[in-house]
């Protein structure tokens, strides 16, 4: 049965520097007088979010927005200022055994345990959960195999290459057979192979029927997997919605490009009164970029417009709207700041 | 209580000492033997010391063995695990009371802490050769104490453990634990310190100084010691403080 995941108005202030729960959260004090001497640093601010069973929910945000600290306190690692927060019907901080049954967590850096094989951090990890031996060994086999790394499963992670320590991270949360699986920014220092295998992995585990929440502040990774985004900054959550939907929130986001045989001064003011362009530039030649607010669906009209202008249209592009528009139009600033 | 996850633990760290075995052998016993040796062997046989001095020797050095190798099992990985590999957060992580957690490292600290101590004592009486008397009276006045100064190893292994921070590890041997070692009546008995009676006084604070004194009433009562229900008293105080001083500490690094 799928498990969902919820939050409520969860707040997080630091009164020192966030350890390592928290992953690399970004410094950023607010000053509140002489009162406090500790420097004050609030990592989530209110956030409320309801996650349905069964979803791949996508947290995107520059480093330091709260994402980490979200994770962490749906995974009983950091301990909410105030707020509530519920994985299936167990609420986290009441009922943490139960909860940490139900979830998987890949962390945003590897931490395995260096004294142990490839093999064995499978092992003893399912092990912790009460995993039967014949059992445990079976999935541990059938997980190296899946992550390719069958070849390394005997020794030591220590020597281990990046891309493998986070294949071997993925596995051993997935050795208990979570219900819901959280990955902290999963493809971090990736090679884009690794994180396509990575990307392929994550849906197939989605597709048994379990709960997924990423981190991530690669927009490519999050439209790419995610079935619902959420974007996170200042820990607020600023927008939510499906990929498409965010996208489609930015006026005037799509960019079509088009090129035509002839072009006449009569066909940019018919375009420009097509409904949804917001604008119309021509370029040299023949090229023309049109803006609006939606794309596939303007080029009949733009075709038509183009044959009773007697002008003939030769070629098409749309560029989508990019969720690091949406970031910017949100926030006034990138997602890379 | 969730004793499969428990014993998973233990099973783990039973993994990693076996697999460590050789190292810990040389990190637990060199030391001791080199000084049994030198102390016991070389100064006595020369007449420096008195022969009786083999005797007295012996169970200081039992108990500093036993304070260092339980310290060293349980708060040495502590400071790793939480500050650099952070691999303890896969445990962390199983369906059990973090508390739970902190107590599987203290208990695997206590058995490494016991298995030195009672390994100890037939190898020094291999290094120190004949004419040591020792004689166990009360066994059950002896597992006590062995037990109660495996607990304060184990319990002070993890207050400092999830208290030092990874810079100040050379700091906590050379001013915290090596002053409480040479206070702590281990290569003297209490008694030997009456012509100093304000340190007299002040070595009581430390728990070293039970632990010695409580081997040397359960294993050389013909020296003079300090009463063992003192002692017993007094280190069971010192385990409970340590461990619960520990457990918040762990607490405190665990979930932020």
């Amino acid at each position: 049965m799928a498990v969902g995941i919820r939050t409520h108005d969860l707040r997080k202030i630091y009164t020192s520097a966030p350890p390592m729960a928290a992953g690399g959260l970004v410094a950023r004090g607010s000053a509140k007088g002489s009162k406090h001497p500790k420097p004050q640093i609030t990592a989530l601010d209110g956030l409320s979010l309801e996650i349905q069973p069964g979803e791949i929910f996508g947290l995107l945000g520059p480093n330091g927005a709260g994402k980490s600290t979200t994770v962490g306190v749906l995974t009983t690692r950091v301990r909410p200022t105030s707020g509530q927060a519920w994985i299936g019907e167990y609420d986290v901080w009441k009922a943490q055994a139960e909860v940490k049954h139900l979830i998987g967590v890949v962390p945003q850096r590897p931490n395995h345990d260096f004294s142990l094989t490839a093999r064995e951090i499978l092992i003893f990890h399912a092990a912790y959960f009460g995993m039967g031996a014949r059992q445990r060994n079976e999935r541990a086999d059938s997980l190296l195999e899946k992550f390719k790394l069958t070849d390394r499963a005997n020794q030591m992670v220590r020597g281990f290459s990046g891309g493998m320590m986070q294949r071997l991270s993925i596995a051993r949360a997935m050795m208990h057979d979570p219900q819901v699986l959280f990955l902290d920014e999963p493809s971090a220092g990736l090679d884009p192979q690794t994180r396509i295998l990575l990307w392929d992995i994550i849906r197939d585990y989605n597709r048994e029927g379990k709960t997924i929440l990423l981190t991530t502040h690669y927009m490519e990774e999050a439209d790419a997997l995610c079935h619902r985004l959420a974007i996170v900054d200042h820990g607020k959550i600023i927008a939510l919605d499906t990929p498409q939907q965010l996208k489609a929130s930015i006026p005037g986001g799509y960019l079509l490009r088009l090129r035509f045989g002839h072009r006449t001064s009569e066909l940019l003011q018919r375009l420009q009164s097509l409904a949804g362009v917001r604008e119309v530039r021509s370029n040299d030649g023949t090229g023309t970029d049109v803006y609006a607010d939606r794309g596939g669906s303007l080029i009949p009209e733009i075709a038509a417009v183009a044959v009773s202008a007697g002008a003939e249209l030769s070629d098409v592009h749309i560029s989508e709207p990019s969720l690091e528009n949406l970031f910017l139009h949100h926030t006034g600033r990138s997602l890379r700041d | 209580m969730n004793w499969k996850a428990f014993g998973a633990m233990l099973a783990r760290d039973a993994h990693v000492a076996r697999r460590n075995a050789i190292q810990l052998f040389f990190q637990t016993f060199l030391q001791p033997l080199l000084f049994v040796f030198i102390f016991g062997r070389v100064m006595v046989g020369s007449g420096y010391m008195p022969p009786q001095y083999k005797s007295l020797l012996l169970p200081g050095i039992i108990a500093i063995s036993m304070v260092f190798t339980g310290i060293w099992a349980v708060a040495m990985p502590l400071i790793a695990e939480f500050q650099w590999t952070r691999e303890i957060e896969d445990r962390l992580l199983a369906p059990i009371d973090i508390r739970w957690i902190a107590l599987e490292k203290v208990l695997a600290g206590m058995i490494q802490a016991a298995v030195a101590g009672l390994v100890v004592i037939p190898l020094a009486w291999l290094v120190l050769g004949p004419g040591i008397g020792l004689s166990v009276h009360s066994p059950l006045a002896f597992i006590a104490i062995i037990t109660l100064v495996s607990a304060f190893s184990a319990c002070g292994g993890l207050a400092l453990g999830c208290s030092m921070n990874q810079q100040h590890i050379g700091l906590m041997f050379s001013m915290l634990l090596t002053p409480m070692i040479f206070f702590g009546c281990t290569y003297y008995p209490w008694s030997a310190l009456e012509k100093f009676p304000v340190l007299q006084k002040a070595v009581l604070v430390n728990p070293i100084v039970y632990a010695s004194e409580g081997m040397r009433g359960t294993l050389v009562p013909q020296f003079p010691h300090l009463s063992t229900v003192v002692t017993l008293g007094a280190l069971l105080v010192f385990d409970l403080v340590l461990l619960a001083v520990g457990l918040r500490q762990f607490d405190k690094k665990a979930i932020s």
